[in-house]
């Protein structure tokens, strides 16, 4: 039964603003405490591993490289920097793909990997490692990376163009994107199957997700494609948001989600592309980072997009510690352990939320 | 506030349908005029909702749709969204998001006046919609923490905040208990008077549609079957014909019209 009080017997408008503008300050807080958690989460990963070198050698290091051995300015410049940093950006990249993909495809369980992105870039990257293609004056690294890259940007432009055939509805992209899943696998399986013992091995361990192959031009261009389309995806908050109500409240509000769903596409497998390329297959970051911002501050999407970003990169962080504690003296690939650090925080905010009516 | 329009609504060989199926064909509607709440009545897959969705621009359609001296089928959507608002019957699940965000994010989809540019205008304005509606209390209560009556009152107030000079209604009292269904139906013919908006709305409860309507048309089959006042539409002959009843229609000394509904037509009395 609806509670017949009106406004003017309980709630004065100023009181209902008031709270507005309180949620809105609250949210700003939640996003700053997310970033700062983030840097803390970053240094602790940057004072983490198998090399004894105390916080404060990391951090007066970093400032001063002069303090250090040449051998401590490497570990800390040349290893742990670049780890660090990518851990950072893959989470905060794959997240906020994530958030992207759940609202435009209005599906809670989607991912950026969802629509076949990580197994067209684990299909690019056997081909590479399988057939020993090599580019001249191009490190193998890269044209793995490149490969992974190619072949995931052309699944989600094959995605595209069916969807665009057929009519721009969410089904037919998701069914579309089951389609290429198994179709790459298949591929995936087909090259290993055809492939030596150790090529196989690299392959499996390709696979996995790891930290290990970052360098500083990975980073570069990882932070390079982020800082292009997170003001992209900010100037679509907008439309994602009241997308939420759903698409033919959206569009009788003006909204053209064909174009927007296709751009968030673009963006979303640009992002989960250069990702995977460079680290492997990482899944549990794009679910459930977005999941984790939402319960933490709603789908307003000016918040939830940034939100989203932060959680990611936290998780990453923190499961990039994990990587080199839980196991002493061994450096874990970083896609096993994700999921081990985040479904505990996940579960945690899911038993803490209020039931729904 | 949006200054009183005069313009009226004229739709004339309109047809529209999904792929490989049409469902209304060369469909005229009578002269809608600024001010007045029509009724769209019909059996179910009459092509209400495709109607509706047609001239708001979420399917392709032909023929034309006159909003005073405007094609509104030639419009591009977002053009369009500034003059129709359309609501549809479906509820979203599962959104994370207060009453008022939803509302404050309907005025703010795209930019329907000066208003829905300015975050602090956008939410007073949000805030006196659901206050007229009703609901003002729920503001700050999250919209999947409400009854599906109370989901269907945010969604009204969504429309209601573009303030259209168009806006269509797809069955906005299906889940409302007596006492809101009044209120809506009350409210939307105010507002339609004091902003000279034109409505149309899809109501399945015919005695609600013609208490409040101003004009009534009756749809069936994706045709057009009788349009008038609601005492010229609503006939017994017309309800055998379309619903297949057999009814009774009693002018009442206070100037309503009561509709009683006795049975179904049998095979033979058709």
């Amino acid at each position: 039964m609806v509670d017949t009080e009106t406004i003017s017997q309980r709630h004065a408008p100023e009181q209902v603003l008031n709270a507005y503008q309180r949620l809105i300050a609250r949210r700003v807080v939640i996003v700053a405490g997310l970033g700062f958690a983030c840097v803390l989460a970053f240094m602790l990963d940057l004072a983490t591993g198998p090399s004894s070198l105390t916080p404060q050698q990391v951090l007066t290091g970093l400032l001063s490289r002069d303090s250090l051995t040449p051998a401590q300015a490497a570990i800390i410049w040349q290893v742990r920097l670049p780890y660090a940093l990518m851990a950072v950006l893959v989470g905060a990249a794959l997240s906020l793909a994530g958030a992207e993909m759940q609202t435009i495809l209005n599906n809670p369980l989607a991912s950026p990997f969802t629509l076949g992105v990580s197994s067209a870039a684990s299909f690019g990257a056997a081909l590479a490692i399988v057939l020993g293609v090599s580019l001249p004056h191009v490190p193998a690294d890269w044209v793995i990376s490149l490969n992974a890259f190619l072949c995931a940007f052309g699944s989600v432009l094959l995605l595209q163009l069916l969807a665009r055939m057929r009519g721009a509805g969410v089904e037919t992209v998701v069914l579309f994107g089951i389609a290429l899943v198994f179709a790459f696998n298949a591929l995936v399986a087909f090259v290993q199957f055809i492939s030596s013992q150790e090529a196989l091995q690299q392959l499996v361990f390709w696979s996995m997700g790891s930290l290990s192959r970052a360098t500083w031009g990975n980073v570069y261009v990882l932070l390079a494609v982020i800082l292009i389309v997170v003001p992209f995806s900010m100037y679509a908050a907008r439309g994602l948001t009241s997308l939420r109500l759903g698409e033919d409240r959206a569009r009788s509000f003006g909204v053209n989600v064909s174009r927007l769903r296709f751009f968030s596409l673009l963006r979303v497998s640009t992002l989960a592309a250069t990702s995977v390329a460079f680290v492997g297959t990482i899944g549990f970051i794009g679910l459930v980072g977005p999941h984790i911002a939402r319960l933490l501050l709603g789908e307003d999407h000016r918040f939830l997009l940034p939100a989203s970003l932060l959680t990611g990169a936290l998780i990453m962080s923190l499961a990039s510690v994990a990587s080199k504690t839980l196991v002493p003296g061994v450096l874990m690939p970083v896609g096993i352990v994700t999921a081990i650090v985040g479904v505990p925080v996940f579960l945690l905010l899911i038993f803490k939320r209020p039931e729904r009516a | 506030m949006m200054t009183a329009g005069a313009d009226t609504l004229r739709v004339t060989g309109l047809a529209a349908g999904y792929r490989g199926r049409p469902v209304i064909r060369n469909l005229d509607l009578p002269l809608l005029n600024a001010g007045e709440v029509h009724s769209l009545i019909g059996p179910n897959a009459a092509g209400k909702s495709t109607l509706m969705r047609a001239l708001a621009g979420l399917l392709p359609a032909t023929g034309s749709a006159f909003l005073g001296e405007r094609a509104l089928l030639k419009l591009p959507l977002a053009e369009r969204a500034r003059f129709i608002t359309y609501m549809p019957q479906t509820l979203p699940q599962g959104v994370a998001l207060t009453v008022l965000e939803t509302v404050i994010s309907a005025l703010r989809a795209s930019p329907v006046s000066e208003v829905s540019l300015d975050s602090h205008a956008a939410s007073r304005r949000a805030l006196h919609v659901l206050d007229r509606i009703g609901i003002a209390h729920l503001a700050m209560e999250g919209l999947d923490r409400l009854s599906g009556g109370q989901r269907q009152l945010a969604s009204l107030a969504q429309a209601l905040v573009r303030e259209p000079r168009v806006l269509l209604l797809d069955e906005p009292i299906s889940a409302l208990d007596l006492q809101y269904q009044l209120r809506v139906m009350k409210l939307v013919r105010e507002l339609a008077r004091e902003h000279g908006m034109i409505v149309l709305v899809v109501l399945h409860d015919l005695q609600v549609a013609a208490r409040w309507s101003d004009g009534v048309v009756v749809l069936s089959h994706g045709k057009v079957v009788a349009t008038g006042t609601p005492a010229q539409a609503i006939t017994p002959d017309v309800l055998a014909r379309v619903y297949e009843v057999s009814a009774r229609v009693e002018h009442c000394s206070n100037g309503t019209l009561q509709i009683m509904v006795d049975d179904v037509l049998q095979a033979g009395q058709r």
